[in-house]
C-alpha cells in the first residue's frame, strides 16, 4: 500500500459547499526519504522503507548512520515499511529519493491513517469495556456502581474464562482509522488536511496510507 | 509551531468568507443576508437583530447569536460566520453596551431592552 509517514499538528473545521462544517484534522505529512528498497528477488517481497523527521547525528547509533549513508540521507527519527507500494509510484520509489505529500495523495482522495492511541492509564470496565453499570442507586445498590459484576460463578466453570473483559491499561495502541478523506493539500507547507481525527496525542508519528 | 500551521490553514479556508463580513460587536443591530435552499432554488431570507454574543472569536468555528422579536415572539439565531450561506451581512446600528454577553436582553422587552447607540 502506498503511503507517507507525518506528525499530528491539531485540528480545526472547515465549511464544505454544502454549508456543514466538517471537523478536521492537520498532518504535517513527509518529505519522506525511501531508504530501501526490497523485492522479491532479494527480500521474498515487495516493499519499500521510508524514513522520515530528523535526528541528531550525535543522538544516531553507528549501524543506523550506516543504513541511512546508504541512501545518501540524513539520520532519522521514524523508519517505516509500506508493503506492495502501488506500480505506478515506481519511478518515484528509488533509493535516496524524496517522497511528498502530494506525490502519493490528491484532494479528495480517501486514506487510512494509523496511529498509537492516548494512553488512559489503569481504567475500569465501564470506561475500557463499555460495560454498562449498574445505573441505580436503590434496590440494595452501595458503592458498586461501576465494578464489573461476577467473573468465574460458582461450582461450574469455577475459573475465570482467558480473556475475560476486565480493568487494566487502556490506550497507547496502534489504532487504523479508515476512509479519511482529504479536504486539502498544501503541497509548499508538507500538509494535509483530512476530515475526521486521527488517533494519537499532537506531534505524535501518523502513518497515512492509501 | 504547530498552532501556526493551524493559523495557517484557518486563514486560507476563511479568508474568503470574513471579508464579506463588517467588524460588528455585541449590541450592534445587523442585518443576516441568509441564503435558504428550497428544493434546487434558493433565495435570500434578510433577518435583522441584536447582536447578543460572539462566540470562538477568532476560529473556524466562530458564531453569533441574533435576538429580535418577531411578531411579539422572540426568536434568538445562530449564524456560524464562515457559513457560505450568509451572502451578506449589514451593520445597520452600533450599540453601547458595557458586556460581552448580552443575556440580560432575555429577561427584557420594549422600551427596557432598547439598547443606547454608540455615536
Amino acid at each position: 500500500m502506498p503511503g507517507i509517514i507525518g506528525k499530528k499538528v491539531g485540528m480545526t473545521s472547515i465549511f464544505n459547499a454544502d454549508g456543514k462544517s466538517i471537523a478536521c484534522t492537520l498532518i504535517e505529512a513527509g518529505p519522506c526519504v525511501v531508504t530501501q528498497v526490497k523485492n522479491t528477488e532479494t527480500d521474498g517481497y515487495r516493499a519499500v522503507q521510508l524514513a522520515y523527521d530528523d535526528r541528531k547525528e550525535k543522538n544516531t547509533p553507528k549501524a543506523l548512520k550506516g543504513h541511512f549513508s546508504k541512501s545518501n540521507s540524513t539520520p532519522k527519527k521514524k523508519v517505516v515499511e509500506f508493503r506492495d507500494f502501488r506500480a505506478e509510484f515506481d519511478h518515484k520509489v528509488v533509493l535516496g529519493n524524496e517522497i511528498r505529500v502530494e506525490d502519493i495523495f490528491a484532494e479528495n482522495d480517501f486514506l487510512d491513517a494509523i496511529g498509537i492511541s492516548k494512553g488512559k492509564g489503569f481504567q475500569g470496565v465501564v470506561k475500557r469495556h463499555g460495560f454498562g453499570g449498574v445505573g441505580q442507586s436503590t434496590h440494595g445498590q452501595h458503592n458498586r456502581g461501576r465494578a464489573p459484576g461476577s467473573v468465574g460463578a460458582s461450582s461450574f466453570p469455577s475459573r475465570v474464562f482467558k480473556g475475560l473483559r476486565m480493568a487494566g491499561r487502556m490506550g497507547s495502541d496502534r489504532v487504523k482509522v479508515v476512509n479519511l478523506k482529504v479536504m486539502k493539500i498544501y503541497p509548499d507547507k508538507n500538509l494535509i488536511l483530512v476530515s475526521g481525527s486521527v488517533p494519537g496525542a499532537k506531534n505524535s508519528y501518523i502513518i497515512l496510507e492509501k | 509551531m504547530s498552532e501556526q500551521l493551524i493559523n495557517i490553514v484557518e486563514e486560507e479556508s476563511s479568508k474568503i468568507a470574513r471579508e464579506k463580513i463588517p467588524a460588528f460587536a455585541p449590541g450592534d443591530t445587523i442585518n443576516v443576508h441568509y441564503k435558504i435552499k428550497e428544493g434546487n432554488k434558493e433565495r435570500i431570507q434578510q433577518y435583522q437583530g441584536v447582536v447578543m454574543q460572539i462566540k470562538n472569536k477568532g476560529t473556524n468555528g466562530e458564531s453569533f447569536t441574533v435576538r429580535k422579536i418577531a411578531s411579539g415572539v422572540a426568536v434568538e439565531r445562530i449564524f456560524p460566520v464562515l457559513s457560505p450561506f450568509i451572502d451578506k451581512l449589514e451593520l445597520i446600528r452600533r450599540g453601547k453596551v458595557r458586556r460581552a454577553r448580552l443575556y440580560f436582553l432575555r429577561g427584557r422587552k420594549g422600551k427596557a431592552a432598547r439598547i443606547k447607540e454608540k455615536l
